[in-house]
């Protein structure tokens, strides 16, 4: 499902590679914690499996894809395929949890009455519902976070990359968020998160890829935080 | 649905910066109007070029004291002469008279001048009006001919003014259009600025590089439209009031203006207000929305 081979990235300017011949292989249904301290190279991997930025050398591949290779126009239908969720939430402030699920869907050409069947069910299924009609500021981190992950479910995507999702959450909500998670990489979808929270890896007992300094140090089934 | 939300955003995003919209806009307007009345002499001067260029004549007055040989001998070497298409003999009287029409409103100079006074001439229509300098060497010394002069010139005069007017518009609708352009850089930047979350999300939940884009271009083709359907407006206020008004005894002189030939300048500058403002949108955003 994904694949980097010999991945290195160098930021233009930076003095040291960011990932350094970095390789890796995720399987279609897991669920992968990458870890490692701050600056390590972990945003970087999720940059490149969106193609926010490209490799300078190696390969990625995503759903049998070659990321590295892709044209410029094809990037949107590719990441059409992929959920995200970010630790600041990326929320629009200015409409409500329903709304800020419909965007997602009217941006990408589904009609209104595709919005009104599947924007409430997926909003339900991560327990906000009741809650449609609030905008961001009247929700709490945990709630918003949860319209993030609605956000990034509703086309119902191969594959959910989440960047620290609990980093700004207090323990029992993050505790929540990854029961969401959870539950999303149980009906298939391959979950990918980035995090500092040894809390909630030592509870999952998942696969754990750590890294430093932009090299794999770590990569264990079932493994714990440090 | 999709071309519902397009349109909403382009009205929303016109409305959130409406004094850079009406800037934008007016400069636009002012911009293709030069560029319409540009458009507008050119075809005048070609439509009068065509017109006057064949009854144009060379006027060839004769010297008071020349005899009928020398008259008749004239006349003759004008009709066999192949640059000639047409010779016209116009006596002193018929000089006169031709006079009296034209000044009829000013007495004053009527009485002045006393039939007999005005030199009798032969009227000559070129088949080349462009030959004329070949047509004056052969004339000009003969017997009994006294100055030969040219209504080309005059005419010329004429398009000379009118092509240096085209000129100036044709700059000032330049340096306009950079004014346009610059403005429509500096709408759209600020436009993609305060919608960057928006785009953001549109980014990352893979909606098409054209979706996002569109209402951007869209913003600065409608505010391109409005400044054609305004230039045009003030090209059309310009013919009824100057053209067909306060200087309509000036315009008796050309060729009058029609109004399908100012018609035709609105799909003209719609075109060019679109090409300016989208082609400027395009290449803005290409800096300022990476994809
Ligand atoms: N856009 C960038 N330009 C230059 N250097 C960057 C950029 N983004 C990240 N870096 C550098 O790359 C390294 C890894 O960053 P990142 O992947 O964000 O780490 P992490 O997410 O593990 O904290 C850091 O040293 C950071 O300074
Ligand atoms: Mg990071």
């Amino acid at each position: 499902m994904i694949q980097l081979e010999h991945v290195t990235k160098t930021y233009p300017k930076a003095s040291r590679p960011s990932l350094d011949e970095v390789s890796v292989g995720i399987e279609k249904g897991e669920f992968v914690f990458f870890i490692g301290p701050s600056g390590s190279g972990k945003s970087t991997i999720i940059k490149l499996l969106l193609h926010e930025v490209t490799p300078n050398r190696g390969r990625v591949h995503v759903n049998g894809r070659d990321v590295t290779a892709m044209r410029s126009w094809k990037i949107p239908a590719f990441r059409r395929q992929i959920g995200c969720v970010f630790q600041d939430f990326r929320l629009l402030p200015n409409r409500t949890a329903y709304e800020n699920v419909a965007f997602a869907l009217e941006v990408i050409g589904k009609t209104k009455a595709v919005a009104r069947r599947v924007v409430p069910e997926v909003l339900e299924l991560v327990g906000l519902g009741g809650k449609e009609h609030r905008y961001p500021h009247e929700l709490s981190g945990g709630e918003q976070q949860r319209v993030a992950v609605a956000r990034a479910f509703v086309n119902r995507p191969l594959i959910l990359l989440a960047d620290e999702p609990t980093g700004n959450l207090d323990p029992d909500t993050s505790i929540e968020i990854m029961r969401l998670l959870d539950r999303i990489n149980r009906t298939g979808t391959t979950v990918v998160m980035v995090t500092h929270d040894s809390n909630i890896v030592n509870q999952m007992r998942r696969r754990v890829i750590e890294i430093e300094s932009g090299r794999i140090v770590r990569d264990q089934a079932r493994g714990v935080y440090g | 649905m999709r071309l519902k939300y397009v349109m909403s955003e382009v009205m929303v995003g016109l409305w959130r910066n409406v004094t850079m919209t009406v800037a934008m806009i007016i400069t636009m307007a002012v911009s293709l109007t030069m560029l319409g009345a540009s458009g507008l002499i050119y075809a005048q001067v070609k439509d009068m070029k065509a017109y006057y260029y064949d009854k144009i004549e060379v006027a060839i007055f004769l010297k008071p004291e020349i005899t009928d040989d020398q008259r008749s001998s004239l006349e003759g070497s004008l009709k066999s002469d192949p640059l000639v298409r047409e010779v016209i003999y116009e006596s002193k009287d018929e000089a006169f008279k031709k006079f009296q029409t034209m000044f009829s409103d000013v007495p004053a100079v009527v009485d002045a001048v006393k039939p007999g006074q005005l030199p009798e001439s032969f009227r000559v229509g070129l088949k080349n009006p462009e030959q004329y300098q070949q047509v004056r060497e052969a004339y000009v010394g003969k017997d009994g001919v006294d100055q030969i002069i040219d209504q080309r010139n005059l005419l010329e005069k004429i398009f000379n003014i009118l092509g240096s007017v085209q000129t100036m518009a044709l700059v000032a609708a330049s340096v306009m259009a950079i004014a346009a352009l610059l403005l429509v850089g500096n709408t759209i930047q600020v436009a993609a600025y305060s919608k960057r979350r928006e785009v953001a999300v549109m980014k990352l939940v893979g909606a098409s590089n054209w979706f996002i884009q569109a209402p951007f271009v869209l913003e600065a083709v409608v505010a391109g439209i409005l400044g054609a359907i305004i230039g045009f407006g003030a090209l059309a206020l310009g013919k009824v009031l100057l053209l067909d008004g306060s200087l309509s005894e000036l315009t008796d002189l050309l060729t009058p203006l029609s109004w399908s030939k100012v018609l035709v300048m609105l799909p003209l500058m719609a075109l060019a207000g679109t090409l300016v403002s989208s082609i400027t949108a395009w290449v803005t955003l290409r800096f300022y929305l990476r994809v």
